[in-house]
């Protein structure tokens, strides 16, 4: 359900001017819920910025979210490519 | 990589039934950012359940959900933070190993010591994600949490999953 949770408050912020990008786990509940820009990544429920002590990983998911940022094609959803 | 196969079957079962349409997001809203990346203010919005050692914990007895947030200030050294997460669909031994697994705010200062982001808003939001029932999300804590962030001056923000 977090991927839900995470779609429907994303929209709230989004509706009052600020610009979002989410993190997915669930390509299909992401995909049912249309949040304005989300990258879908490849890990396990639990691990959405890829490993724990790892910043490097961690950077390179963030680095793919950021792109989004200057996106407005939405809804979007893209996929993190390892 | 996390799909409908790779959960119990009971919680695959859940999802199946579970009426995602209803809460689709139409229109989609669209705020562009009017500046780059490096200029604006960010916060963090996780829904792992994180807290504060002083904060109450999320509460696990509403099935519907606990749709109430917490602050987290940005001053936070992160790994005191918390987790009470209720799911058990997911492993939680990621996020107590580092919590920025889930709330990436170490990351985010480094990023701003390099001038890839702006700044970083004095505060940030935790939801508990395991929120079956969202209307009181939808209408009330959602809205009010982004018109904190709306009155603080941020620009762009990151929601994490768990």
């Amino acid at each position: 359900m977090c991927n839900q949770t995470v779609g429907l408050v994303q929209a709230a912020l989004e509706r009052a001017g600020i610009t979002t990008v989410s993190l997915s786990l669930l390509r299909e509940v992401t995909a049912h819920i249309k949040p304005p820009r989300a990258l879908f990544v490849p890990f396990p429920m639990g691990f959405p910025l890829g490993e724990p002590n790892n910043p490097e990983l961690q950077h390179h998911v963030i680095a793919a979210a950021l792109a989004l940022f200057e996106r407005n094609d939405v809804p979007l959803l893209t996929e993190f490519i390892i | 990589m996390a799909t409908y196969n790779d959960l119990s079957l009971h919680v695959r079962l859940f999802m199946k039934g579970y009426p995602f349409a209803r809460y689709a997001i139409k229109p989609t809203p669209c705020a562009p950012l009017r500046k780059p990346s490096s200029q604006a203010r960010f916060a963090l919005v996780t829904t792992a359940g994180l807290h504060t050692p002083e904060q109450s914990g999320f509460d696990h007895s509403n099935k519907m959900g606990d749709s109430t947030y917490r602050e987290i200030p940005n001053d936070i050294v992160v790994q005191t933070l918390i987790e009470s997460h209720r799911s058990y669909a997911f492993d939680h031994s990621g996020v107590e190993a580092d919590r920025n697994l889930v709330f990436p705010l170490d990351r985010f200062r480094e990023l701003q010591q390099q001038g890839v982001i702006g700044e970083l808003n004095q505060r940030h939001f935790s939801f508990m994600g395991s929120i079956v029932g969202p209307r009181v999300l939808i209408n009330e804590t959602a809205p009010a949490v982004a018109r904190m962030l709306r009155e603080d001056g941020v620009e762009a923000a990151l929601l994490t999953p768990v």
